[in-house]
């Protein structure tokens, strides 16, 4: 069976000719496209270490098949990073010591800059912490999260403003 | 998870075509479905793809006060809708208390009411079970079933349905529009689920073939926008299915309730309207002891499918205070914790 | 005896204590750090497991033929062409050489055994493969419960204590007290479920095979699968640059991981097997469950007049590890009588195994409850009856200890906390919005151990150097705490420093675990950081054209990057100078680790901590929250205090995991574990923990280690577990003593 569909990967388009269409969008970037930084922890939408953005939203890569997906624009932890320069949230994960094994920290990452574009928790810290319930670390890095997440919408806010000005 | 032909239809009427042929599913956003099919729970033969249909996702805010929703709009986009949540405040607390934030922009209106239940012995191939497998028996009978039905379940199956949006649906009146291959019709969401009866597998009313098409709320449901909670009882602060959880709407008028709304979550095969709750309130004083009557009689009928007696007294404390929360006034803005036990409390403390 | 560690065991202090970000802290979060399942060699196949679903009797049937006929499935292995092996997998060569199952036959141990698997050109097809083997049983009752009948005493405790300990009179301490407590704590099993499942990645060339796979002990994982496959260590590469979490279940490689060998071996190509997170409720190990009556005594002055910890635990059918739960009454509370003991029964389950703070952590909430419960009984403070029972020698050995900061965690947490002041009584505080609050406290222990480890060191003319060993980092900070260490051993700054680790062809770092792999690895690298700065001092001393000739008596210093006299600190050279004028690319120096058996003998060597804990509970609806926690730690030197605290958050939080959480629900009639996921196995979420903080309270400890380094990995999950308990208790009076808390026990206490 060949299922050609086409995503766009990280800002670049490309065709895909799927060879099974059972494939998730997980497993079609993990074992076919060599973007192995989005990680299967549970692979049951239960920890979130899979999150990337779709057309902008965060979702679980886990429970979303590539073919039905066609069309769609995919941005994840490799795609971040500009010009070798890191994205606030991946700086602030740096600074707060916001993971440790560093698993989930790609879908945490992902979750934090889509919780962001939410536009829903700002930075109450309690809406913070809830808003990113669906990414389990069980290292327990939570406090860093929490911390990273409202320190770079800090960050975001104040670069928005300067090139608004 | 088993290979399936995937068909990309054009037209609500080519996917309900499809999806007549035995053996086929719909495919909304796969959140539920695709972890039943990693689990080998369902196997179908052919997956029907709703991704790509047009005039299922518009989220229409009628100009009597109710609303009209697609079926393919994303829990996330509805519950976050300003006036959507306006109207019915309830309903956008009880989304929001779902899942996670990821699952919530994924998974579709649509979606949530056909969600299959959270049983594990549903959930595991090697585990009987009479949804799965008609006549093969109930192993969550004399099982780990601390947390199964209390309300409406029968010696062949005591699974709950797990949804939070689903609650307050029932308690507001929601109508589910449905099309199938002889037409268009329209079934309340209170008599949409089935209780399990003798079929368990049988859990909702859609024939083979139907399609959700669209849920409505009735203009008299925003009528409790003032007065609307949902509350969730769970064993993590977020990010777990419900013990019990229940959605109250009052109309107050010159300090009596004129009208009452109170539906349950986890206790039954379906999200549970309780009638006899909402009688017991009409022209009532909005207090706590009219509250504790009303969960008295919404829990009537309970009784223990297993280790799970202590739910029934659980949900009765839950639905008062929905009602005490209710009664309390919606919050201007729906609260950081939603549903919780840990959300501030408008106004004055609720205990002691 | 050691030489007593001081400050001139810090040679310069420039990167030891720093507070620097991870240095694989970029590669982290771009989605760069590889793990093992990231590995994909050209011409790899996928393999996936089949598993049992009984947990006792045989498999009688498999469709191999409908697996095989699934398009894409190359292989299936079964008992039936499984490669050989050299070495019996149920052999006990060792003490922490575990059986495994790998197809050696068709018994089936537990559910959750590997029974066959799948290899194929996808993972899709290899997945759906094993689906279609639809197995058949014959079935055999099974034993769950600790309940079940053949109890036992086991020969050997945890890594080798016994089964009976003890001094005094515990019958004639108990009789004479004037207030005594006994109570029953029930723990459950618990599954370490780190994020990363484990992974083998697995390439055969001839009789040489590679792996990537997450492991916390390099070396025993060499030698292991070396003994299995009958080859040469060496012949076994394994590259773990970086774990996605471990908490012991990677501590010992394990059946799945050698499954994804012999896939390999069979089909002659390079194969990757994942485990399915269903499928690490099984033979990954676990925590096994407790049920630990304490018995204890107190005078009327509050003083303890016996303790008594009785554990009975639980091992599978076919090995053994029993959860060493009352070795925290070793160590915690002077009492003139303490007994220990166990008792065990075989379940039907997989191995249990060391779990983070294997022992320490079920003991932990046991004892901490029960030490609240006679505080209370005594009317006392819980502080200041556990500092009225404060333990000046370690109590079973007798011995003093290499250092104890208690005192100060006790004084420096109540004061963060705000402690004083705290009702004696429970259910006396509400917050603004009427839900119940407590406040609880525990303290927190565990011993500082050693294993054996060695290191490499190396100076670079381009003044550059290099340290390696094969140290693992399961998000510890090995990556990070280590290069301080050795830049500092070294005299260089951290930039010029090339640092290597994780993997097997480099030298033997010892095992990630026991909270001991910085002190074991840190002191290799220590000693072989002073022996390369030792030969290239001989190298100037000995050169007439070095300002160092002839320093030899006064002794050199190094620091950023040159040797300088100790006597006048304007005499001297760069390290690539005296390289260059020798004539030397480079020089090298080795070191080792390992506990100093003469400290052993003379001292206890414990890190500690009080933990303080607020939580709230919904009156009516029982549901917790524990919403404040300020944990105070003493462990020695802290080599990099924001790595630090980050470890003492996580096990702060497994603590209260332990208390309100998780818990593995297994049906007792078949021996399944019904919760085998991350839905409803319940590991917290971050709107569980909306307040933590961390104390690093000073400690200066000249004994337990040159470096004075104890440990910090584990010892957060303890005085946690039973501070989050004994708060439970403060807030609403009711006082649960099966773990985690449920909520109906709070909302319907005394209504049924």
């Amino acid at each position: 069976m060949s299922l050609p569909i086409t995503l766009t990967v990280n800002g670049v388009p490309q065709r895909i000719v799927l060879d099974d269409p059972r494939v998730t969008l997980l497993d079609l970037l993990r074992e076919r496209l060599d973007l192995t930084g989005t990680k299967k922890g549970c692979d049951r939408g239960q920890c979130g270490a899979c999150t990337i953005l779709v057309d902008g939203r965060r979702v679980n890569s886990c429970l979303a098949l590539a073919i039905s997906h066609d069309g769609a624009e995919i941005t994840t932890i490799e795609g971040l990073a500009r010009d070798g320069e890191l994205h606030p949230v991946q700086a602030a994960f740096i600074a707060h010591d916001a993971f440790q094994c560093g698993f989930c920290t790609p879908g945490q990452i992902m979750s934090a800059v889509g919780l962001i574009a939410e536009g829903q928790a700002g930075t109450d810290p309690e809406r913070v912490r809830e808003g990113m319930s669906g990414n389990l670390c069980r290292c327990a890095a939570y406090r860093g999260i929490t911390e990273a997440v409202i320190e770079a919408q800090e960050t975001m806010g104040q670069a928005g403003r300067q090139e608004a000005a | 998870m088993n290979r399936f032909d995937y068909v990309r239809p054009a037209s609500i009427a080519e996917a309900i075509a499809a999806a007549a042929e035995p053996g086929s599913a719909y495919l909304a956003s796969g959140t539920n479905l695709l972890d039943l099919m990693k689990g080998n729970v369902v196997r179908p033969a052919r997956l029907v793809d709703l991704n790509h249909l047009p005039g299922l996702d518009g989220i229409e805010l009628l100009p009597d006060g109710g609303a009209r929703i697609g079926a393919r709009v994303r829990n996330a986009d509805l519950a976050y809708h300003p006036e959507f949540s306006r109207r019915f405040p309830a309903v956008a607390e009880a989304l929001l208390s779902g899942a996670s934030a990821q699952l919530r922009n994924a998974a579709t209106v649509g979606g949530n009411l056909l969600q299959r239940t959270c049983c594990a012995y549903f959930y595991d191939p090697a585990s009987a079970c009479n949804k799965r497998d008609p006549g093969a028996g109930c192993d969550a009978r004399g099982g780990e079933n601390r947390l199964h039905a209390v309300l409406g379940w029968s010696e062949r199956c005591i699974a709950t349905h797990p949804s939070d949006f689903c609650v307050p649906l029932a308690a507001f009146g929601a109508v589910v529009e449905i099309e199938g291959q002889f037409g268009r019709r329209e079934v309340p969401l209170e008599e949409f689920h089935l209780l399990p009866g003798e079929t368990p597998e049988r859990e909702s009313v859609l024939a083979p073939g139907e399609l959700v098409v669209a849920l409505r709320l009735p203009a008299e449901a925003a009528g409790f926008a003032a007065h609307a909670r949902y509350v969730k009882l769970r064993e993590r602060t977020s990010y777990a299915f419900a013990v019990v959880s229940a959605a109250a709407g009052l109309r107050l008028e010159n300090g009596v309730i004129a009208e009452a709304r109170l539906a349950l979550g986890g206790v039954a095969a379906k999200p549970w309207r309780a009638r006899a709750a909402e009688a017991a309130l009409a022209g009532a004083r909005p207090d706590a002891a009219s509250f504790r009557r009303a969960a008295e009689a919404a829990l009537a009928e309970a009784a223990p499918s297993g280790d799970n007696a202590f739910k029934i007294e659980l949900a009765r404390r839950v639905a008062a205070r929905a009602l005490l929360l209710a009664a309390a006034g919606t919050p201007e803005r729906l609260p950081a914790l939603p549903a919780s036990a840990f959300a501030p409390v408008p106004g004055a403390s609720l205990h002691g | 005896m050691a030489e007593t560690a001081s400050a001139t065991h810090v040679r310069h202090g420039s990167s030891i204590g720093q507070p620097l970000t991870r240095r694989d802290g970029v590669l982290k979060v771009t989605g760069q750090a590889r793990y093992a399942a990231d590995n994909h060699p050209p011409g790899m196949l996928h393999a996936a497991l089949a598993v049992s679903s009984i947990a006792r009797g045989r498999v009688t049937a498999l469709d191999i033929a409908a697996a095989r006929a699934h398009p894409g499935v190359v292989e299936v292995m079964t008992p039936a062409n499984r490669p050989p092996l050299a070495l019996d997998p149920d052999a006990k060569t060792g003490p922490f050489v575990f059986r495994m199952e790998v197809l050696q036959d068709d018994r089936v141990r537990y559910a959750g055994q590997p029974i066959a698997v799948v290899i194929a050109e996808t993972l899709e097809a290899a997945t759906e493969g094993a689906a279609l083997l639809a197995p058949r049983y014959a079935a055999e009752p099974v034993e769950a419960g600790l309940d079940a009948a053949d109890v036992f005493v086991p020969e050997m405790v945890g890594p080798g204590a016994p089964a009976r300990e003890g001094y005094g009179d515990v019958e004639a301490g108990l009789a004479a007290a004037a207030r005594r407590v006994e109570a029953v704590y029930e723990t459950p099993a618990q599954y370490h479920n780190a994020m990363e499942p484990h992974a083998v990645v697995a390439a055969w060339e001839g009789d040489r095979l590679t792996l990537d796979t997450p492991s916390q002990g390099l070396a025993w994982a060499q030698d292991r699968i070396a003994g299995l496959f009958g080859l040469p260590p060496e012949n076994i590469h394994i590259r773990s640059p970086f774990l996605g979490g471990g908490f012991g279940s990677k501590g010992v490689i394990s059946g799945p991981q050698v499954l994804g060998i012999l896939a390999a071996r069979l089909v002659g190509r390079p194969v990757k097997l994942v485990l399915r997170r269903e499928q690490m409720y099984g033979p990954v190990g676990h925590r096994a469950p407790t049920r630990q009556r304490l018995r204890i005594g107190a005078g009327e002055d509050g003083g303890l007049t016996a303790l008594d910890h009785q554990v009975r635990t639980a091992t599978s059918r076919f090995d053994d590890f029993i959860e060493p739960a009352g070795s925290v009454s070793h160590t915690l509370y002077a009492a003139p009588a303490i007994a220990i003991g166990y008792d065990a029964v075989r379940l039907d389950t997989g191995t249990p195994l060391f779990m983070r703070a294997p022992g320490e952590a079920s003991g932990s909430i046991a004892l901490e409850s029960a030490i609240d419960e006679m505080a209370l009984a005594c009317g006392m403070d819980p502080l200041e009856f556990r500092l009225r029972n404060y333990a000046e020698v370690e109590p079973i050995s007798g011995k003093p200890f290499s250092s104890k900061a208690l005192r100060d965690c006790y004084a420096q947490g109540a004061a963060r906390f705000g402690w004083a002041g705290r009702p004696l009584q429970p259910r006396q505080m509400r917050d603004e919005n009427g839900l119940l609050v407590g406040w609880g406290m525990g303290t927190a222990t565990f011993p500082a151990l050693m294993f054996h480890g060695q290191a490499r060191a190396v100076l670079r003319r381009d003044g550059t150097g290099l340290a390696e060993l094969g140290a693992q980092d399961m998000g510890q900070g090995a990556w990070t705490a280590l290069a301080q260490l050795a830049a500092d051993s070294m005299g260089l700054e951290l930039d010029q420093l090339e640092f290597r680790a994780g993997d097997s062809r480099l030298p033997d770092a010892g095992i990630a675990g026991g909270s001991a792999h910085t002190a074991t690895a840190g002191a290799a690298l220590h000693n072989a950081g002073a022996e390369v700065i030792a030969r290239l001092a001989e190298l100037a001393m000995a050169d007439r054209r070095s300002p160092l000739f002839g320093a030899g008596n006064a002794g050199v210093v190094a620091r950023g990057g040159s040797l300088l006299r100790r006597d006048d600190e304007s005499r001297g050279e760069s390290y690539g100078e005296i390289l260059a004028r020798a004539g030397l690319e480079e020089i090298e120096g080795r070191g080792s680790g390992a506990m100093d058996p003469a400290v052993q003998e003379h001292y206890a060597t414990h890190a500690h901590g009080a933990v303080f804990a607020e939580v709230k509970v919904d009156p009516e609806l029982g549901q917790i929250r524990a919403t404040r926690l300020v944990g105070a730690f003493a462990a020695g030197r802290i080599v990099n205090p924001r790595l630090v605290r980050s470890q003492y958050y996580g096990g702060m939080i497994w603590g209260v995991s332990f208390a309100l959480h998780e818990q593995a629900v297994m049906d007792k009639r078949t021996g399944r574990v019904m919760n085998a996921n991350l839905g409803e196995y319940h590991v917290p979420v971050n709107a569980d923990v909306p307040s933590l903080e961390a104390i690093l309270v000073d400690e200066v400890d000249p004994h337990v280690n040159p470096l004075g380094i104890k440990g910090v990995g584990e010892i957060g999950i303890t005085g946690t577990a039973g501070a989050v308990a004994n708060a439970v208790w403060h807030a609403t009076g009711v006082r649960v003593r099966r773990f985690p808390i449920a909520l109906e026990e709070l909302a319907l206490a005394g209504a049924e």
